[in-house]
């Protein structure tokens, strides 16, 4: 038992006194947030639309003011032709235009029926769908202001959208349980198979098995320390979401703990196997990077929609420990659900776990060949 | 009983196809110093990896302290001491930290067994809290022999020590060999260095997986046939050529600023006949001088006699 604990007291030795581990534990994951949570994001902001007001009427500026209000526009108001609106957009100095036709208060008080055009540079068709979105979300939010004044009587429908979940579109929310399971899934594994495969490199890992200490016991020595580490990394990254990204933990916290725990245990298995079959730090350094970043980012969910997979590659997911963990987050996290949602889930991310673990320790071997 | 016997053991690697360790068979006595000498690729680290239980022979059996080493493994493992190759330590834990973690790995403490390495580590003792990736070739063998011995073992395998150690820190290291060999332990140590074999009871010389014979170091020198000449001429190239053309010489090799000639037989007027046919060649300032063959000469006759591996070299 001592020689265990002098034994992981080494590993956080190693782990402290090399700058590059402490930069891939502790670096990598803030960067990766805040990358994913600021600069990567799918939203629009600022966009710049003309707009156009042939009408200059009543209700014109009061939905230009209402848009004024909105950070999400920069307006450039401007009376253009139509040739001219289109070298802007050629110029790419406006994203969308928002006509007013002359008259649009007078027919909208008398027909009951107001035309507008919006214009949208589609080249980029998901911005473009958004802020064509936008704009009629705030259009029709004007035109029930207007009922409401008006009384009962000109019947519109609005269709009331409501965005689950998610009613500000805050686009960090999806991805942090992406970024937890891919940052899990790179430090765990690969500072696990890069912490043994390093032994070997330094001939270490012959006196270790040439010692009375139990070769399954420098599996556990290596794995406990980073076991820590993730957890600790684990926190570090809910921290920076609820303080920086004001995302809120909606479910238990100790329920995210212990299914980040089995996830953990299903990476450093990972990290195991690995080190069982490559020799160098390189190797050992890419296969867990390349081997396990990509089906994670893949497969995950949180990057592409699952469902765009071509059909042979359906299964593809259900065999990524990743996956599952994603799911479970996002119940938790993100939903707020108790572990009564997510048993399923949970059982079969610990039915991995376990196989993992137990191929990785069969695999162990007791000597060099 | 020895302190570690091998019986036929034969090793190959890449399924089959490589034969590292080819029938080898002997025995190292209770508190024996015993030298495996052969180049890179002779065997050696295999051997060890057998006899320290990292490898699995192919075939034959091996002991060590009387423990077999398929199936007794964990015995051997706590009471032998190794020093792989190219063992380097943590280099970055520091020097006391890589001697007090293998202590407990070993289960005991550095106190322990100080007496033990006390005279080694009293040398490295001034840098103990500096890190052992900043040491030096020589400092980091005597940690690393430290560290192989803190749990007192009853056999000690040494797999090339010397390699890559400076002249002095070699002749230092041998040294304390030999004082440890004086404390009753075993030691089995490899080296490609023909001139640390006569530091050695009694060695094996290897190559290519094979023992060419095992005995004392002044035995393997004395069971050299015939005369052995050291020859210098002004003009080394041709005369390398010339010797190799004379027919009374069995082999002749490039040997430091000579060329070492060997005899078939003991004729007295071997070095005057030779000298005539040289000068018949048009050599100049010749020089030629019965020598002892050194265990480096016997080796390379062992080698050339057995000629699949005339291919390989040991000169320097």
């Amino acid at each position: 038992m001592k020689q265990l604990l002098v034994f992981i007291r080494k590993e956080f030795y190693h782990v402290f006194r090399d700058r590059r581990t402490l930069l891939i534990l502790f670096g990598l994951p803030t960067v990766q947030i805040l990358l994913f949570g600021f600069a990567l994001s799918s939203e629009v902001k600022d966009i710049n639309i003309a707009v156009v007001d042939f009408a200059r009427d009543n209700a014109s500026q009061q939905l230009i003011s209402k848009l004024q209000g909105s950070t999400r526009f920069r307006l450039q108001r401007a009376v253009l032709s139509y040739p001219e609106m289109e070298t802007a957009f050629r110029r790419n100095t406006i994203k969308a235009a928002l006509v007013f036709p002359a008259n649009f208060n007078v027919d909208l008080l008398h027909t009951g029926h107001g035309q507008l055009q919006i214009i949208a540079d589609a080249s980029d068709p998901n911005t473009a769908t958004t802020i064509t979105n936008y704009l009629t979300a705030i259009i029709g939010d004007y035109q029930q202001e207007l009922n409401q004044a008006a009384g009962p009587l000109p019947y519109q429908i609005i269709p009331e959208t409501r965005m689950l979940y998610n009613p500000d579109m805050n686009g960090s929310l999806n991805f942090i349980p992406g970024v937890l399971a891919l940052v899990l899934m790179i430090v765990c594994t690969t500072l696990t198979s890069v912490a043994i495969v390093r032994e070997k490199e330094l001939g270490t890992m012959e006196v270790l098995l040439v010692s009375p200490f139990r070769p399954l016991l420098v599996l556990i020595a290596k794995a406990v320390p980073y076991l820590v580490l993730s957890l600790l990394d684990f926190t570090l990254i809910l921290l920076l979401s609820v303080f920086v990204l004001d995302v809120a933990v909606r479910g238990s916290v100790l329920l995210l703990y212990l299914e980040t725990t089995v996830f953990i245990i299903a990476c450093l298995s990972l990290g195991l196997l690995i080190s069982n079959v490559t020799s160098t730090q390189q190797m050992a350094m890419l296969l867990s990077m390349m081997g396990m970043m990509l089906p994670t980012l893949l497969f995950t969910g949180y990057m592409f929609p699952l469902e765009n997979l071509p059909v042979f590659l359906r299964w593809a997911p259900n065999v990524v420990p990743a996956h599952w963990y994603y799911l479970i987050v996002k119940a938790v996290m993100l939903k707020g659900l108790g572990f009564g949602a997510i048993w399923k889930e949970t059982l079969i991310l610990a039915g991995m776990s376990v196989a993992l673990l137990g191929i990785s320790l069969r695999n162990f071997n007791i000597r060099l060949a | 009983m020895g302190a570690v016997t091998l019986q036929n053991i034969r090793k190959t690697y890449e399924k089959g196809t490589v034969l590292a360790v080819d029938d080898v068979s002997f025995t190292v006595e209770p508190g024996e110093l015993f030298g495996l000498i052969g180049p890179d690729g002779a065997g050696k680290t295999s051997i060890f990896r057998i006899l320290t239980t990292l490898l699995l022979a192919d075939s034959g059996t091996a002991t060590v302290d009387g423990h077999d080493v398929r199936k007794d493994y964990r015995a051997i493992r706590s009471t032998v001491g190794y020093m792989p190759g190219k063992f380097s330590l943590y280099q970055d834990l520091t020097v006391e930290e890589n001697l007090s973690f293998f202590a407990t790995l070993f289960e005991t403490t550095i106190a322990a067994n100080y007496d033990l390495i006390k005279e080694i580590y009293e040398q490295i003792e001034p840098f103990k809290t500096r890190r052992a990736g900043q040491l030096s070739g020589g400092m980091k063998q005597k940690l690393a022999l430290c560290c192989a011995l803190i749990h007192k073992p009853t056999v000690l395998f040494l797999d090339e020590p010397t390699t890559g150690v400076d002249a002095v820190s070699r002749k230092e290291f041998w040294d304390m060999l030999g004082r440890l060999k004086q404390q009753g332990i075993t030691i089995l140590v490899s080296t490609p260095y023909m001139d640390e074999a006569t530091r050695c009871e009694r060695i094996a010389l290897m190559q290519s997986g094979k023992i060419l014979s095992i005995d004392t170091p002044a035995n393997i020198i004395k069971a050299y046939p015939g005369k052995l000449y050291a020859v210098k001429a002004d003009a080394m190239h041709p005369l390398l050529h010339h010797l190799r053309a004379y027919p009374a010489a069995r082999s002749s090799y490039a040997f430091g600023e000579f060329v070492h000639v060997a005899f078939w037989d003991d004729q007295a007027d071997d070095d005057e006949a030779l000298r005539q046919y040289l000068a018949g060649k048009k050599h100049t300032g010749i020089v030629i001088k019965p020598i002892t063959p050194s265990i480096e000469d016997r080796f390379i006759d062992l080698m050339t006699a057995a000629p699949a591996n005339a291919h390989a070299t040991a000169t320097r």
